[in-house]
């Protein structure tokens, strides 16, 4: 078992920064640490075909494929991919034992924030990811892993409202419109179960930050939850597209990529609400546990070619943090994949918060609780 | 019929011995090591703290126990065990008669009706729970059967009536088997001889074949309650998380918040409640 | 015997109530949409997808290989447990820790397993699931042979003790036959829970090829298919054929009085 132990604080600083001045200090800065960490051990001309591969992703988050060009093309022993349903049981498995077998882990932002300051995250090595020059400038600044120290961006979104616009009787534009439904809508709208997704549209519709950890904000998110409760028609984060699709839901909370608005009978439209919102990322993270560190970089480095990378934006509609693949992909009027980085840089991204992060679990427990 | 011969070959307390080691040993061996010691190392994180992003602090403290008595998981407490009980309640009303009539079937259609009990379950749960989801549903099959009889539409799905139809789905079979063994096995000359002495049926189930049922009664009442007091998905799926219960609190420590010491002591205080009610479980099936 | 009619209500309720869903779930097999609960149209889409479809192949011989392995443990364990304790160890402590097992929450389980196989360093694989679902089906074996075996006629076993056997072959030869239906129904039972478990094996089968239910719970984050349904209508299938086959083959070996009744 290895737990580690944390009573180090974290800098305050670190748990508001603001993404406009992550922007503005975008490029410099964080060059010094990363050539410090990457001094050590690992060899540039590792002999891979020594090195087995082990990942653990969502289904339908890579192509099908993969495993098998990676071995072609990166020579390595094999390639194997696991399963993981939620970050939730992803994070489990990753921090029971001390040596899951995983190399290489897909987890959201927050979660690979976590796991590094639990220790379990081997330091990313710039000079062996060559494609990270494709990233957006913006997506190396992101503030739960600022520099890409540990983390790099697979795919990136936000989280809004989806609606069907031919049920609606006026498209929505607030959260308010979620949390205190019209009549229209009563028992007709859905919302996150996660925690901090549960807390999002309340959060902002009051003018709060995501990450806030103010008991009395907190409070009165717990009240809008609640007076929105008898409202509602269920706690979802699985299938509320589906709800969209069939008529039983006309407005769900929703994230960008999971907003079925591609196909056009199907009227169903996806807004950022106008008091904002969050800026998700899911990424790649190498355990260090892992023995083959080499090849981790380089199925890292290979995802981050444009060819490989724009098949996420192509085939499951995720928009990508890779500039050189968004320039591939034909964008079709109307879809999600035409919202910028820019725009998404309007949104907070959610960070662990720490200690604080049980009060959003109580939080939950409470809202859901009878 | 007890045998009063007193020359046995093999002395009894002896006998009562090696038995005990040759049948005991290999079941109780596996359940110490892996359900004890796994069970052993996860409370033993109780008295620690959670890391600020998880993992364990080794300081000690009694702060998780205090945080039981938080009103908040007594609400929750109390709402699962009144939902788990009324689940127990009707899979007993449903499961005791079926497994009745199932004991009583000719022998060649016995296998095929206990089959025909555990058979839906032989396909996966999540597709399961979509069927109820589509049957419950407002516009759903119960709602038309409901409006064929001329009654109003009625809202079931993501209420606490449709967590109770998931629980009691998902664990019927688990009333039923027990009680079938044991009806089963009931000897009807039992019955035939309460019957010629002029009991009626009624008095005959009451006096003789329920009493001795009754530790099965009690093992699958056990099984019925104890899953549905943990169930989290059913809570979620079809009830729409507006009302959580026991398992869902668990799971949420453990998964979300990753605070294992809060969840540790939670499943401990679990199992503290569930050990005693083995142990009444127990006491009923030895006085039987 | 005399039954009374009104026993056929409940009776019949619960096999109605138990294939409902039954019905409607076969009949989203045929869906010809991407939802497993919004049926858009019929057509044979998703029995074709199967077909073709490797993982969820793979998933079910493993699901198959881990409730068959994960069965006969428990079937033997169990029942040499269900007899050890009712006949030769009166303890309530021992009774409760037999039943344990069946009384703690997966995820306790599942968890507390990861840790134990973490901190013994072992290499987890398809057969640590089969270990895990064992020992949680050995304590609904146990549970469901004791009470075939409470207050149970001892006298044969007696007879047999008196006539020199010793515990073993008393209960090979009089027990064993005794307890069968017992015995059926318990493993019918450990079967039925292991083919359908998720949360246990998702911690213990570390990176092998994942059980049916893992297989299903991550696609749920990009949309269950009817792809489900139609594998659930293929194994509905060929069970009900294999248990009336069954029957049809038993009905002719039966012609001796039955062991007890």
């Amino acid at each position: 078992m290895s737990r580690t132990r944390f009573t180090r604080r974290l800098p305050a600083t670190m748990a508001v920064v603001g993404l406009a001045l992550a922007v503005a200090a975008c490029g410099g800065g964080s060059s010094e640490e990363t050539t410090t960490v990457a001094a050590d051990q690992l060899k540039p001309n590792a002999d891979l075909s020594k090195q087995s591969l082990q990942v653990t992703v969502w289904e339908g988050y890579l192509p099908e494929e993969l495993p098998k060009r990676v071995k072609e093309k990166l020579k390595v022993e094999n390639m194997n991919i696991a399963y993981h349903d939620t970050n939730e049981t992803a994070m489990a498995k990753l921090t029971a034992s001390g040596d899951s077998g995983v190399d290489v882990a897909f987890v959201s932002g927050q979660y690979a924030q976590a796991l590094n300051e639990q220790g379990l995250l081997e330091p990313i090595h710039p000079e062996l990811i060559p494609n990270l020059a494709n990233l957006y400038p913006e997506a190396t600044q992101l503030s739960y892993d600022k520099g890409n120290k540990y983390s790099v961006p697979y795919t990136w979104g936000t989280t809004g409202i989806c609606y069907r616009s031919d049920l609606v009787k006026t498209p929505p534009t607030s959260w308010n419109d979620l949390l205190k439904p019209p009549a229209w809508a009563d028992k007709k709208v859905t919302m996150m179960t996660t925690e901090r997704w549960l807390a999002l549209p309340a959060l902002k519709a009051l003018g709060y930050s995501v990450n806030t950890d103010k008991d009395e904000e907190i409070e009165k998110v717990r009240e809008a939850l609640m007076a929105q409760k008898p409202h509602l028609l269920t706690y979802d984060d699985t299938t509320f597209g589906d709800r969209l699709v069939s008529g039983e839901a006309l407005m769900v909370e929703a994230w960008d990529g999971w907003c079925p608005t591609t196909n056009e009978k199907q009227n169903i439209k996806f807004v950022v609400p106008k008091e904002g919102s969050d800026l998700w990322v899911d990424t790649m993270v190498i355990m260090k546990s892992s023995k083959n560190k080499e090849a981790a970089h380089a199925l890292i480095n290979y995802i981050l070619d444009p060819e490989i990378h724009s098949w996420a934006a192509e085939n499951i509609n995720y928009k990508v943090p890779n500039k050189a693949a968004m320039d591939r992909v034909k964008i079709a009027p109307g879809s999600l994949l035409g919202i910028t980085p820019a725009e998404l840089l309007n949104g907070e991204s959610i960070i662990d918060l720490g200690q604080a992060s049980t009060k959003y679990s109580r939080l939950s427990a409470d809202v859901k609780a009878k | 019929m007890k045998s009063e011969v007193k020359a046995r070959p093999v002395s009894p307390a002896r006998g009562r011995r090696l038995g005990a080691l040759v049948f005991l040993s290999p079941g109780l061996a596996y359940l110490v090591v892996l359900m004890l010691v796994p069970l052993a190392l996860l409370l033993s994180d109780t008295v620690f703290q959670r890391g600020r992003f998880g993992g364990i602090v080794y300081e000690f403290t009694t702060e998780n126990f205090e945080r039981l008595l938080d009103p908040l998981y007594l609400n929750v407490v109390v709402n699962s065990l009144k939902l788990a009980a009324l689940t127990t309640l009707i899979a007993l009303l449903l499961g005791y008669p079926t497994a009745y009539l199932i004991a009583q079937l000719p022998r060649k259609w016995k296998t095929v009706a206990l089959v025909a009990i555990v058979l839906p379950f032989w396909t996966n749960f999540i597709i399961r729970v979509y069927a109820w989801i589509m049957l419950l549903s407002g516009p759903g099959l119960v709602n038309s059967g409901l409006k064929a009889l001329g009654l109003g539409p009625i809202e079931v799905l993501y209420t606490e009536g449709a967590i109770v139809t998931g629980l009691l789905y998902s664990y019927l079979p688990l009333m039923v088997l027990p009680l079938y063994a044991a009806i089963d096995r009931l000897d009807p000359q039992l019955r035939e001889a309460s019957a010629n002495l002029g009991a009626s049926a009624f008095t005959t189930f009451r006096k003789v074949t329920f009493p001795l049922t009754l530790p099965a009664v009690m093992t699958g009442s056990l099984f019925v309650f104890v899953p549905s007091f943990g169930n989290f998905v059913i809570p979620e799926l079809l009830g729409g998380s507006k009302s959580i219960m026991v398992g869902n609190l668990i799971r949420d420590q453990f998964l979300k918040a990753r605070d294992w010491p809060f969840g540790a002591t939670l499943a401990l205080a679990l199992v503290v409640a569930l050990v005693l009610l083995l142990l009444a479980q127990s006491w009923m099936a030895r006085r039987a | 015997m005399r039954r009374s009619k009104l026993l056929y209500v409940p009776f019949w309720a619960t096999y109605v109530f138990l294939y409902l869903p039954i019905v409607v779930l076969v009949v989203m097999s045929f869906n010809s949409g991407e939802s497993a609960y919004s049926f858009e149209g019929a057509s044979l889409r998703w029995y074709g997808e199967l077909a073709g479809d490797e993982r969820i192949r793979d998933g079910l011989v493993n699901t198959l290989i881990v409730a068959a392995g994960s069965t006969v443990i428990a079937t033997v364990l169990g029942t040499m447990l269900a007899v050890g304790l009712a006949r030769h160890a009166r303890s309530k402590l021992l009774d409760a820790i037999a039943l344990m097992p069946a009384v703690l929450p997966d995820l306790v389980i599942g968890i507390g397993l990861l840790v134990l196989y973490g901190a013994l360093q072992f290499t987890l694989g398809l057969y640590s699931v089969v270990l895990a679902h064992g020992m949680f089906a050995t304590a609904f074996v146990a549970a469901v042979v004791r009470t075939r075996l409470t207050g149970a006629d001892t006298s044969l076993e007696e007879a047999s003790r008196d006539l020199g056997a010793g515990p073993v072959t008393t209960f090979l030869r009089i027990t064993l036959p005794q307890l069968a239906p017992g015995i059926i129904a318990g493993a019918l039972l450990a079967f039925t829970l292991s083919l359908d478990e998720f949360v246990i094996a998702f911690f213990t089968i570390g990176n092998d090829d994942p059980t049916l239910p893992i297989v299903i719970y991550s696609m749920l984050r990009f949309g269950v298919t009817p792809e489900i349904n139609a594998l659930a209508a293929i194994l509905l299938l060929v069970s009900f054929t294999a248990v009336i086959a069954g029957q049809r083959l038993t009905k002719i070996g039966e012609r001796g009085p039955r062991a007890q009744d």
